[in-house]
């Protein structure tokens, strides 16, 4: 036996053995075996289906930071559907807001490959509810411009550029809205798009990246004004 | 220490740079210095000892403070040479190996021992020269993107900025290349910073925040995994490189004693429990004893401490371990069902969490009919080789000659291919860090400067009774041999074994298996006689043939005091056996060649 007390779990907490269910009794991960005794593992023999995730880190704002993660991405073939990087309420803090379709053990390891990087303070998954938004600049054939103005209105958008030959509108929302605005304006013959992709924000009280102190500064980190 | 800044400067060709005189000053205190001198200081106060490299343009501002340093240099005699010196030098010691390079060609000449050093997860720092931070991104001579190339084969990199924190930079990467999972770091040093003056001093280094993670697991997490070991019927320990990097070969040792658990390591783990133990059933893989691959395959709880479950060692994930649950020790939470699920995943230090395991398990598992198994397996897929009469010298047993000659406490270094393979096999280890290889990026030409650096290492230590062997093949001997040139200057008592077949000899093998005996471009019969190019270099060279000819050249190579050469021809046709093949199930060996 190690004589390193120090480093065992407090003998306090650890039930005696005269307290311990039996053997058969006590708690064991299921499903692990099939009736000759051979594992079955309902996590490695899943099908696991691929799925969308926002995955927004906290990053110290440093040379190479974007391409410390977007090497990662491709190193480890991650599948990534879009890449955002802005700054916070802290300076010298940027957020990376990451769109995947991976599996659940895919996002598993982005997240933990992701801690890994040096400035990466923190990262996680944000939840399903969060609160998403991207920005699309889009240009169309301006052979009808009432009912480009009038799909505008529909989907809130702003008219950035209006010439005799082309009309250029900016559209914001979430990702399943700017699809269906994007569908609508088909029909005038779009000739050029700028795509953002999706950035994030938890709802709430909750911290976008986990263990993120939502930052309360009185100063916008923009004078807009 | 030198006035390098009342000297004009040579990279300075404008001349808009005015040659400053130093003032002499009676405050000692504000004594200026160099950036240069500050990456000095901080790398003697974090502890560096030894530094391998070479000169060059861009890096001479460091050589220059290294000149009143108390850091020993050992000039190779190219940037690879360095690297797998610093590496090797590192495993020996457990102290972070360290090189330094000049830009461009000498910077890139280290990529493949710095990614070696990542995928081994071997503590490294490498130091770089830049061009002056004015030409960084403008094609200058011998100007390569150094943090960009080397930026997925470290644990992190760093261009350093300024000559104020230059040393701070420096000392935390020291650092953080052995906090935590260890792993090769890098400043890369524009001239510029390393010439500039500064009259700050390094602070204490400390790694970064976050880099050193808990070295406890979760006492919850111990508990369930120490009911899963209790309850095994057929529990197998599987001590991986992390063992050792973790120093936790005592704790491992005292862990499958007390409760009487078989062990087999991985190839990195190779000394962490000695081989020569009835508990112990050497290491499982690819070309693994039959024994550890059929305890892998039937174990009903997998211990594995500081793996990565590389596909050499795993074989098919589908048919590894395929009855056990997993109990899996890393501090890095990225290994954590990365290649194999883990039914109990313990996150933290090797050794911590196994003195958590020693004391949380409470009774031994009811194991005897389990280690009579074992005992059972090692009699029937015993390591063996055979010696026909008619058929030219065995390489295995060049290999069991030298452990037979030397001491348990003998470093072995290899190169990569079918003699790295056989120098696992009929080698039994007993203790850490004596097996200095290269696996993870299974790089040729590892051996030599390995051997260079593991015998500084040792002299390093106050070791210098302690034998240095070098198994090398002809193919991996030709790619660094250069370095025996460094080995003759400094008179260090290495002994290199050749175990030369004439062919790259691991391909030929798969050509064999694989390719219809197809032999593109593995026939090596064009090497030069390598006891002769030994003797050209100043070592000892000598030539062996026959079996009776083995045990005189291994002892005279032994008892010479310096380099020595033994071009061991072998037979060009033996095989490295058992072996998995890639992707195959490890219950599945093959222990001749007709079932490959």
């Amino acid at each position: 036996m190690s004589g390193d007390s120090s480093s065992a779990p407090d003998s306090d907490s650890r039930p005696m053995p005269g307290e311990q269910p039996a053997p058969d009794e006590r708690p064991h991960p299921e499903g692990r075996r099939n009736l000759e005794g051979i594992r079955i593992d309902p996590v490695v023999e899943a099908e696991h289906e691929s799925r969308r995730a926002v995955i927004s880190a906290l990053v110290e704002d440093e040379p190479g930071v974007l391409a410390r993660v977007s090497g990662l991405v491709s190193r480890r073939q991650f599948n990534i559907e879009s890449l955002t990087v802005g700054p916070t309420t802290v300076e010298g803090h940027s957020r990376i807001t990451m769109v995947v379709e991976e599996t659940d053990p895919g996002i598993d390891q982005i997240e933990k490959q992701m801690a890994k990087l040096k400035p990466v303070i923190s990262v996680g998954e944000v939840a399903g509810n969060a609160v998403t938004a991207e920005l699309v600049l889009l240009k169309v054939q301006a052979d009808d411009p009432a009912a480009v103005h009038a799909v505008t209105e529909m989907y809130d958008g702003r008219t950035l550029d209006a010439g005799p030959r082309t009309i250029t509108v900016q559209l914001t929302g979430d990702e399943d809205r700017i699809d269906d605005a994007l569908d609508a304006f088909r029909q005038f013959g779009i000739i050029e798009i700028a795509r953002t992709g999706q950035t994030a924000l938890a709802r709430g009280d909750t911290p976008t990246a986990p263990g993120e102190k939502p930052g309360t500064a009185g100063e916008p980190t923009t004078h807009d004004d | 220490m030198s006035d390098t800044a009342a000297q004009p400067r040579e990279d300075d060709p404008d001349g808009s740079e005015e040659p400053t005189e130093r003032e002499a000053t009676d405050d000692a205190e504000k004594a200026v210095s160099t950036g240069a001198d500050s990456v000095v200081a901080a790398l003697e106060a974090a502890g560096a000892e030894t530094a391998f490299g070479v000169q060059g343009g861009a890096i001479m501002p460091v050589y220059d403070a290294l000149y009143t340093s108390s850091i020993t240099h050992v000039t190779m005699a190219h940037e690879q040479g360095a690297v797998h010196a610093a590496d090797a030098y590192g495993v020996v010691t457990g102290e972070p190996g360290l090189c330094l390079a000049t830009s461009g060609p000498g910077a890139t000449n280290l990529v493949t021992g710095i990614a070696d050093a990542d995928m081994d997860s071997d503590a490294m720092l490498a130091l770089t020269g830049q061009v002056p931070t004015e030409f960084v991104g403008n094609d200058a001579f011998q100007e390569t993107d150094t943090i960009g190339v080397t930026r997925p084969i470290t644990k992190h990199n760093y261009f350093a900025s300024g000559a104020d924190t230059v040393g701070d930079t420096v000392g935390e990467a020291f650092e953080l290349s052995r906090s935590g999972r260890p792993g090769p770091t890098l400043v890369d040093l524009p001239k510029d910073v390393t010439q500039d003056e500064t009259d700050r001093t390094p602070g204490t280094a400390t790694p970064p925040p976050g880099s050193a993670p808990d070295p406890n697991a979760d006492p919850d997490a111990v508990e369930e995994a120490a009911r899963a070991i209790e309850d095994a019927e057929r529990p197998l320990c599987l001590f991986g490189g992390g063992v050792i990097k973790a120093d936790a070969s005592d704790a491992a040792r005292t862990f499958a004693r007390t409760y009487e658990i078989p062990v087999t390591t991985t190839m990195p783990g190779i000394g962490s429990f000695p081989e020569d133990e009835d508990l112990c059933l050497s290491w499982a893989g690819m070309h693994g004893t039959g024994y550890a691959n059929m305890a892998i395959t039937h174990t009903d709880c997998l211990i594995a401490v500081g793996t990565r479950f590389d596909d050499r060692l795993t074989g098919g994930i589908d048919t590894f371990a395929p009855e056990a649950e997993v109990v899996h020790v890393d501090i890095d939470p990225a290994e954590i069902s990365k290649n194999v699920h883990a039914d109990y995943p313990l996150i933290g230090d090797a050794g911590h969490v196994l003195d958590q395991l020693t004391a949380a398990v409470r009774e031994a598992p009811d194991a005897s009919a389990w280690r009579d198994q074992c005992a059972e397996w090692k009699e029937t897929y015993p390591l063996t080789y055979a010696t026909p009469e008619d058929e030219p010298l065995k390489p295995q047993f060049v290999v069991e000659a030298f452990d037979e000659a030397t001491d348990d406490d003998t470093i072995v270094t290899t190169g990569v291919g079918q003699h790295q393979m056989w120098a696992s096999q009929f080698w039994t280890y007993t203790e850490p860090r004596t097996w200095v290889s290269s696996h993870g990026l299974g790089t040729m030409g590892y051996g030599v400067p390995a051997a260079v650096g593991a015998r500084v290492a040792a002299d390093a230590m106050g070791e210098p009774e302690r034998d240095v062997v070098c198994f090398d093949g002809d193919g991996s001997f030709l790619m660094t041999m250069q370095e025996l040139s460094v080995a003759v200057r400094e008179e260090l008592d290495i002994t290199i074994a050749v175990l030369n077949n004439e062919y790259i000899g691991m391909v030929r093998q798969w050509q064999d298996a694989f390719y219809e005996g197809r032999h593109m471009a593995s026939d090596y019969t064009w090497m030069p006689e390598f006891d002769k190019l030994a003797e050209a270099f100043g070592a000892l060279g000598l030539r062996v043939d026959d079996y009776d000819e083995v045990a005189p050249a291994v002892e005279e190579a032994l008892d010479y005091d310096g380099p020595a050469v033994i071009d061991f021809h072998v037979d060009p046709e033996e095989n490295v056996l058992p072996m998995v093949p890639s992707g195959g199930a490890n219950g599945q060996f093959a222990t001749a060649e007709d079932q490959l």
